[in-house]
């Protein structure tokens, strides 16, 4: 999830969940980002039922802040931080701040960051995001760094794959794109 | 009525452990505010104990002539990950205390949230008192003693700085709820590392000015960061006197690598 300028989040990710702990069947989910309101998303890693039936409901005379969405489910994970097992990044866009990107990392803290990485193939791209982002990127630069980044998580982490769903989260609302498996960005390999 | 063995528990057993079952230990859902009402979710089985996630390392603290200052870097550590490297450990509880903590995050976060929440209700009183370090600290400590008595530990290693009425304070509260106050203080590995150093320094000279306090912990920082495998080179200070609360950063040390050349085998 990246942060553009100051109006645009770029979010993605991967639609593989494996079952079983040999990891023998991979299940095609549907999304694995979610919507909450009209505006802020959240992306959320390993227990995906749990974060497809989070209450979606916040009944506001105005669309919700990106800071209070990432609350709940802080209040949520962090209060049953025994029990759940779940990596969250809430991203969007509110008139306050503009575009925001929050972690809910597993144990509840919740920390706002410039961009954001989190599920199993995360560890292969920290340095890979480290070294290419550049804050105020455009639009196109988020989107094409966070498919980059996503598509060589997949080439590594056994845990990832299939193809890239990519959101961009503007004032307008939410564009969504899919990136197929045969155009994801290639590397060099030997 | 049944005439086998197993009819257990006893009458006056009742409520307490079956001999030979599986006896849970259950959390008591106590209403009231503050850190007591932590719901355990979950089933029967739920033992209310945490694992610490995303950690914090060292906070370093030392008395000078007129206040303190106190010390962490703003790293949080998930295991060996350096995941986090711009997050604040320290929080400034009102004019007179702050609070550095080590240890879990998340923990912190709630924390803060409860300290914060105490400051403002008591602002609302308005009868012109306010918290003083050594309140802060004791509050904290039983707090903090109560949790990990019910097996559900804040699971944090806490500084508390502040100057009050014109004399220095300086706290230290554990997970476990283990308090003690000292005129120099480190959590974790600063324990280890710094410790030694503040306290020989203060043993030449126990009263320090704010330089050289100040100096101390740079020192004792840089230390830190050579030595200790999960600090970071960014971290922040907070001094208290009598003029209030100040936080510094984000600083860094200036790190000497020469010796690396000194050493055989890499030439």
């Amino acid at each position: 999830v990246t942060r553009g300028p100051a109006d645009i989040i770029a979010a993605g990710s991967d639609i593989t969940a494996t079952t079983g702990t040999g990891g023998d069947v991979t299940l095609p989910l549907p999304r694995s980002l979610s919507r909450l309101h009209s505006l802020p998303w959240d992306r959320g890693q390993r227990d995906r039922p749990l974060t497809r039936f989070l209450p979606r409901s916040i009944e506001l005379d105005e669309p919700p802040l990106v800071h209070t969405a990432a609350s709940l489910f802080k209040e949520m994970c962090y209060r049953y931080r025994e029990d759940l097992m779940a990596g969250i990044i809430v991203a969007g866009w509110d008139r306050r701040k503009g575009g925001q990107v929050f972690a809910v990392p597993m144990g509840g803290m919740m920390v706002r960051q410039p961009f954001s990485v989190g599920g199993s193939g995360s560890s292969y791209i920290y340095g890979f995001v480290d070294a290419s982002y550049k804050p105020g990127m455009s639009r196109e630069e988020c989107l094409s760094f966070t498919a980059n980044a996503l598509a060589l998580a997949m080439e590594r982490d056994g845990s990832s794959g299939g193809v890239i769903r990519l959101a961009a989260i503007t004032e307008q609302g939410v564009e969504r794109q899919v990136v197929l498996g045969n155009q994801l960005p290639r590397f060099s390999s030997p | 009525m049944e005439a086998g063995g197993t009819r257990l528990p006893l009458p006056f057993w009742a409520g307490g452990p079956a001999p030979g079952e599986l006896y849970s230990l259950t959390c008591p859902s106590a209403a009231g505010p503050g850190l007591e009402s932590h719901a355990g979710g979950g089933g029967p089985l739920t033992r209310p104990s945490e694992n610490p996630m995303v950690t914090g390392t060292s906070v370093l603290g030392v008395k000078f002539d007129g206040g303190v200052v106190i010390a962490a870097d703003m790293l949080g550590s998930y295991g060996s990950l350096a995941r986090f490297r711009n997050i604040s450990r320290i929080m400034k509880v009102n004019d007179n205390t702050v609070l550095g903590a080590s240890g879990d995050y998340a923990d912190f976060q709630y924390l803060k949230q409860v300290i914060d929440q105490m400051i403002i209700d008591e602002e609302l009183l308005g009868d012109g008192h306010s918290y003083s370090p050594k309140a802060i600290h004791s509050w904290l400590t039983r707090a903090m003693y109560s949790r990990r008595s019910k097996m559900n530990p804040l699971w944090n290693t806490v500084v508390i700085g502040g100057f009050y009425n014109g004399e220095s304070f300086l706290g230290y509260v554990d997970m476990l709820g283990v308090a003690y106050e000292d005129p120099t203080l480190a959590t974790g590995y600063g324990a280890y590392l710094a410790q030694p150093l503040m306290r020989e320094v203060l043993e030449k000279k126990p009263i320090l000015t704010k330089d050289e306090a100040r100096d101390l912990i740079e020192r004792c920082m840089k230390i830190l960061y050579y030595r200790d495998a999960r600090s970071f080179n960014r971290y922040e200070l907070a001094i208290v006197t009598e003029k209030g609360v100040e936080v510094e950063g984000p600083l860094s040390v200036e790190t000497n690598w020469d010796i690396a050349h000194l050493i055989r085998g890499f030439e």
